[in-house]
């Protein structure tokens, strides 16, 4: 089953506006991810998609069938919640079971539907012990039973591994992505970290300052993002973004302050821009008889590569993502450049598509 | 620093030593002489004060109770358990226990159910709910008395609300408190009017402090609001239910001051509670040891349900 935002608009009382223009096409067995900075609204989004929230203009179909007015249960759906809202009075089997009895379904049938989710998620020996019984990662695992069960072919998971730790998160999220697609399941998924948008996404919706951002690949979304915000957004460390200016001699020279000189194969389109560059697609060198262009803060050695904490001449802080170990003291002078996959943006944040080719003159 | 080394031994055996000491006192918890002074110093005020109003009267009361006595309470002859044979004998006591159970019993159901009721429709996201929320918890501030008369105003059989109303709508009038079966009712829609203020209000808390996500999970899931309530609201909030059950049948069991102000127990006994009838056998008829034997069985009564009440909360906190 598809989903389809048109539009989609939310108003509350006290503040108008919590989301705004939000258009998306979600297709069947895709794995949609929502994220966005804590606030920006993606929970809100979610629960207009579960009809929890009710909205305030626009459309959102499923499949071709409009249901801004339809209840939760009658759009064959089922979500995972922050918390994953597990009646704490009944076992794992009577939770799983539970939307099961609700719907009134033939018990031969709750029974088998039950005894197979559980299963899958293999909780099959712990089916009698209540919740407050269970690790974290089991109760998440009963919250997938309960969606799984329900048969629904749409998922809504709401920051659902926010409550793990680090290392069950990993395990965990490739749990539910191998059920995912086993299951075929159309699956809109709202995390505010980008690890697990990158990891598990077909496709990422960026949301901030109450608008989409960008709707894209992964892949997509890292190489090619529209502004300055989705860049930041993805990748650790973060992508350097620094203010340049056009030189006023050579319109195809853009200059970091005077600390990196840019050569574009066309004219810069415009006086001021900004200019993002990726911390892996930068070089340092010991400032050994070149002028030096940064003065190292601290370094960081992380086993495979080392994050090299510089500050530029001009006052700029940059970071540089280095292979393997790289010596260098605090203080010490050095000289940055970097020759590739540079991005530009106009002053607003904005991506400013170049036609050729820029590299740095080191 | 020489001597450190040396001193070193020494506080091995004085910590061997306070360790003996801890493991024994934790063995037998004994306090030495200042720790009891200190003690009582802080357990004095309580205990006496309890001592005066709460356990001489207890021992007296049992003391009594095995005894005749005279018009102004003086233990006369020693009669051993005759009073309490006497009452369980007696019919007129035993519709008195009756009575009291009927009463007790239908105001704890009432009470629930529409404290229940009310709780679940105050929880209800709906404009200008604020106003019922004060509303239904207002009768907390009515004192006993105040409720009695205002009851009786509206009972009144010529110039009373209901039978205002009953006359209007051209239905016979109801005889409240003349009729030995309405009068109960009457005495019960009273009491569970008082009632409901408390149990509203304990029971709109524990609603409220059920996570509105399970509700949404099973709304998304498919459950009737009927189902959700049966199935969430319900067990959820049990150990609440059963509190505050336990606490009206208890209070219930206690009421004086209803029934001396609207019935005096009338008409013909109907509604002669046990510690109304209390009340009239010590100071109307002076009969204090046949009282007595009364409070201590209301006593054993009372104290089975709160025993009750410790054994299931115990047990029964479901989560």
């Amino acid at each position: 089953m598809s989903i389809t935002l048109n539009d989609v608009r939310k108003d509350y009382d006290s503040q108008t506006a919590v989301l705004k223009n939000v258009s998306a096409k979600i297709e069947t067995g895709e794995f949609f991810v929502i994220v966005g900075p804590s606030g920006c609204g993606k929970s809100t989004l979610l629960r207009m998609i579960a009809g929890l929230t009710p909205i305030t203009a626009g459309e959102i179909k499923i499949d071709d069938t409009v249901v801004n007015d339809l209840p939760p249960k009658a759009r064959k759906l089922t979500m995972v919640f922050q918390n994953y809202a597990l009646f704490p009075f009944l076992s794992v089997w009577d939770n799983v079971a539970f939307g099961l009895k609700a719907r009134k379904l033939a018990t031969d049938d709750i029974n088998a539907r039950v005894k197979e989710a559980l299963k899958m998620v293999n909780l099959t020996k712990l089916a009698k012990r209540k919740p407050r019984e269970l690790s974290g990662g089991q109760r998440q695992r009963v919250a997938l039973a309960r969606a799984v069960a329900s048969d629904a072919k749409i998922c809504l998971m709401d920051e659902p591994l926010s409550n793990l730790d680090a290392q069950l998160r990993i395990k965990m999220r490739q749990e539910i992505y191998a059920l995912q697609r086993k299951l075929g399941l159309t699956l809109i998924y709202v995390t505010h970290d980008q690890v697990e948008a990158m990891t598990m996404a077909d496709h990422i919706m960026v949301l901030n300052d109450r608008h989409v951002q960008q709707i894209g690949t992964p892949s997509d979304i890292y190489q090619n993002p529209r502004n300055a915000f989705v860049a930041k957004f993805f990748g650790t460390p973060q992508i350097n973004i620094l203010p340049a200016k056009r030189s006023e001699e050579n319109s195809h020279i853009v200059n970091v302050s005077s600390d990196l000189q840019i050569v574009l194969d066309e004219e810069a389109p415009s006086a001021n821009l900004q200019i993002g560059i990726r911390p892996d697609d930068m070089q340092v060198k010991r400032a050994d008889g070149v002028e030096s262009n940064a003065v190292v803060k601290n370094t960081e050695f992380l086993g495979d590569e080392t994050i090299v904490y510089a500050t530029l001449n001009s006052g700029s802080d940059i970071h540089v993502v280095l292979p393997g170990k790289a010596d260098f003291r605090s203080y010490e002078p050095i000289r940055v450049t970097a020759n590739a996959n540079l991005m530009f943006f106009d002053p607003d944040g904005k991506r400013i598509d170049l036609s050729k080719e820029a590299y740095v003159h080191a | 620093m020489l001597k450190s080394p040396a001193s070193n031994p020494t506080a091995g055996v004085h910590s061997a030593d306070t360790q003996a000491k801890i493991e024994a006192s934790e063995k037998t918890f004994s306090l030495n002489a200042k720790d009891k002074y200190y003690a009582w110093l802080f357990l004095g005020p309580s205990l006496l004060i309890l001592g005066v109003f709460i356990f001489y009267p207890m021992f007296r009361t049992l003391y009594l109770s095995l005894f005749l006595t005279n018009t102004v309470g003086k233990p006369t002859v020693f009669v051993g358990l005759q009073n309490y044979v006497n009452l369980l004998t007696s019919a007129d006591y035993l519709n008195s226990l009756l009575v009291t159970m009927v009463y007790v019993l239908g105001v704890t159901a009432a009470t629930i159910v529409l404290g229940l009721l009310l709780a679940n429709l105050a929880s209800k996201q709906l404009a200008g709910i604020g106003i019922f929320r004060t509303l239904f918890s207002a009768t907390m501030g009515v004192s006993v008395s105040v409720a009695a008369i205002f009851w009786l105003f509206i009972f009144n059989p010529s110039t009373g609300f209901l039978a205002l109303m009953s006359t209007w709508l051209h239905l016979p009038v109801i005889p409240w408190l003349t009729n030995s079966t309405w009068a109960m009712i009457a005495v019960i829609i009273t009491t569970v009017w008082m009632n409901l203020g408390f149990t509203f209000l304990i029971l709109f808390g524990a609603i409220q402090s059920v996570p509105r996500t399970l509700y949404e999970a099973a709304s998304i899931e498919g459950a009737s609001s009927r189902f959700q309530f049966f199935h969430i609201t319900i067990p959820s909030i049990s150990p609440t239910l059963f509190f505050v059950s336990i606490v009206t049948l208890i209070e219930g069991f206690k009421s004086f001051g209803l029934i001396d102000l609207m019935t005096k127990g009338g008409p013909t006994n109907a509604t002669n509670m046990l510690v109304y009838r209390i009340y009239k056998d010590a100071f109307y008829s002076g009969n204090f040891s046949q009282a007595s034997a009364e409070s201590l069985i209301l006593t054993v009564i009372i104290a089975l349900f709160t025993l009750l009440q410790f054994k299931v909360l115990e047990k029964r906190v479901n989560y």
